[in-house]
């Protein structure tokens, strides 16, 4: 069952903009929060119980409380849409269609914090989803809910639309600051946290499209009504972006604490040809693989998937059917953060290179029998030893992986080819 | 040949703050479709930016590239989604279509083929980008007529 909260004017003819969205209803909530003082509408998203949607699930409203009310230097708020994780495109479904929504919900934000200068950081890679930002931005200042005096409340609010420059790395809050500021995106030591001390120097709040977007909704309808949806802990709606395996893969808003079975087996209408499903991996490529029977008894909430050993992460679902071969799958994972990784700390700068070579040859059909247990001597001396996640999120799928599908890996060690896919060892050389 | 256009690097100001080297860079790479070593001295010059520090920005982003490219730019996705729906078929496609491996550019400089990690549309696995175009859902057989499309439309448009 789908709930359209965030995705409610996804259908309307030109949903991006201003025009559909003032129709819609749109800059209604704004000025409902504008009535309100600033504790009371962190108070407000507080009591909503939501939580960031980028990965964390951070609750926002305690998110916003860190930062100082007096502050010499600027504050900022930095919304995250750099969305680089592997399976996960919610991000680009509300830039698209739904822009204005993000710049209300950065008007809620900034007024509750006492904000004057907001940056949108949008992935490089996008192209229609940061035109249509772009337009709606332009709009947005035209018709005076942007620039100085907005609305003629006496409030101003700058926003800047940046452009990043292709790194997964920036997604993590303290690298995209980095990146905001003109230089690597390599993550920062914590604390400070940005809240007190983010982009040039002044507190930070870093939200995620979707939490941002939630906003106006929250303000309209109330904490309590939202409360409706979802689970007591996990309360509200989620963006799920399916893909891989199954009949129609896309993003479905769901109430939170929906067993998984339905929204891969009803809303995505199943696993594509028939086949049953081997693994899904339930929250963006980082999070711990669940096997096909686990993935049917789980729930999609924060607490149900921490129960069942991974995390709802940015609820990018990634679906793997019966002829899959795991082995591969990893292979193809590792790779990736092994270019991704910044390169600061050392146990992520080696082990996700490791990693990568050892699954590669495992792939291929040339791995030994006490590879495995190597590679998961490496993850352990990855996780919680860096400045950042990325090294947990490079380690925790090939724990999960080499654990629940060993099987699957001892069948490839002395194979000499994979035994998924009858292929020879051809690429051991040619993969990177 | 690129004809040498001026640019001014000291306008590229976040209202006042910092951060303006990305936004110059991406408007080097706009402009001239790659960043010289001429460009840097240049951003260098005007900007007062290390060298050193413009060069390890420039090349920490997978975005930004050192050599000319062709008029269109073929990315292919190798994300999760898109390599177990096939991803490898359509990158050989591609290869066979245009004569070139990966990160090659055509000799008539039409097309520069390019893999990359995650186009974040895995919906629509297998995915491919022209410049700003978006190709999803395909099968190999599909490649020629797409290239077709670009080669017959006279003077592509070069990527931001």
């Amino acid at each position: 069952m789908e709930v359209k909260l965030l995705t409610r004017n996804f259908d309307r003819p030109e949903s991006w903009t201003l025009d559909a969205y003032e129709k819609a209803g749109g800059y209604r909530a704004w000025k409902t929060a504008f009535a309100l003082e600033p504790e009371a509408l962190i108070q407000l998203v507080k009591d909503s119980g939501l939580r960031g949607r980028g990965g964390a699930g951070f609750p926002t409203g305690l998110k916003w409380s860190f930062v100082p009310k007096e502050s010499s230097s600027p504050k900022y708020l930095c919304v995250n849409a750099d969305e680089s994780e592997p399976g996960t495109f919610k991000d680009r479904y509300l830039l698209e269609k739904d822009p204005h929504a993000v710049i209300e919900g950065i008007l809620i934000c900034c007024w509750a914090v006492g904000i004057h200068h907001a940056y949108i950081y949008v992935r490089g890679e996008f192209g229609l989803p940061l035109f249509r930002l772009r337009d709606a931005v332009r709009e947005a200042y035209a018709k005076g809910y942007l620039g100085h005096d907005v609305d003629g409340h006496g409030f101003d609010l700058e926003v800047t639309v940046h452009r990043g420059g292709g790194a997964y790395i920036c997604g993590e809050e303290t690298g995209l600051i980095e990146s905001l500021e003109g230089k690597k995106g390599q993550p920062r030591i914590k604390p400070p946290f940005p809240a007190v001390k983010g982009a040039f120097g002044g507190p930070t709040v870093v939200n995620n499209v979707e939490t941002i977007t939630t906003l106006p909704w929250i303000v309209e309808h109330g904490a309590a009504e939202y409360r409706k949806f979802g689970t007591e802990k996990s309360p509200g709606t989620k963006l799920f972006s399916v893909s891989g395996h199954v009949v129609r893969p896309g993003v479905y808003e769901i109430p939170l604490g929906l067993p998984c079975k339905e929204l891969v087996y009803d809303l995505c209408g199943g696993i594509s040809g028939g086949r049953t499903m081997k693994a899904n991996i339930p929250g963006g490529s980082s999070v711990p693989v669940l096997t096909g029977a686990e993935a049917e008894a789980v729930n999609l909430d924060y607490e149900s998937l921490a129960a069942a050993g991974t995390m709802l992460g940015s609820g990018g679902m990634i679906v793997l059917d019966d002829e899959t071969c795991m082995v591969w799958t990893l292979a193809v994972l590792e790779k990736f953060y092994a270019h991704e990784s910044c390169g600061q700390c050392t146990p992520c700068r080696e082990g996700t290179g490791w990693l990568r070579d050892l699954v590669y040859r495992l792939e291929a059909g040339g791995g030994k029998s006490c590879d495995l247990e190597t590679i998961l001597s490496i993850t352990r001396n990855m996780m919680g030893t860096t400045i950042c996640v990325l090294a947990d999120a490079a380690a925790m799928p090939a724990a999960s992986f080499v654990q629940k599908f060993r099987g699957e890996f001892e069948a490839h060690v002395g194979a000499g080819h994979c035994p998924m896919r009858r292929r020879p060892a051809h690429f051991l050389t040619a993969a990177h | 040949m690129i004809s040498h256009r001026k640019l001014d690097f000291r306008t590229l100001h976040f209202g006042g703050e910092e951060g303006k080297l990305i936004p110059a860079l991406q408007k080097v790479q706009e402009t001239d479709g790659y960043i010289s070593r001429e460009r840097i001295l240049e951003i260098h010059r005007q900007s007062g930016v290390p060298l050193s520090q413009i060069y390890g920005v420039a090349t920490f982003y997978a975005q930004f590239r050192f050599h000319p490219v062709g008029k269109n730019i073929v990315r292919v996705c190798h994300g999760t989604a898109c390599h177990v729906s096939g991803a490898k078929g359509i990158t050989e496609a591609l290869e066979e279509e245009l004569g070139v491996a990966n990160g090659e550019t055509t000799p008539d400089r039409q097309f520069t083929l390019d893999t990359v990690s995650c186009l974040g549309c895995c919906s629509l696995a297998p995915v491919i980008m022209i410049n700003n175009d978006t190709y999803g859902n395909l099968l190999p057989k599909q490649i020629k007529k797409i290239v077709k499309g670009y080669r017959e439309a006279a003077g592509g448009v070069v990527q931001p």
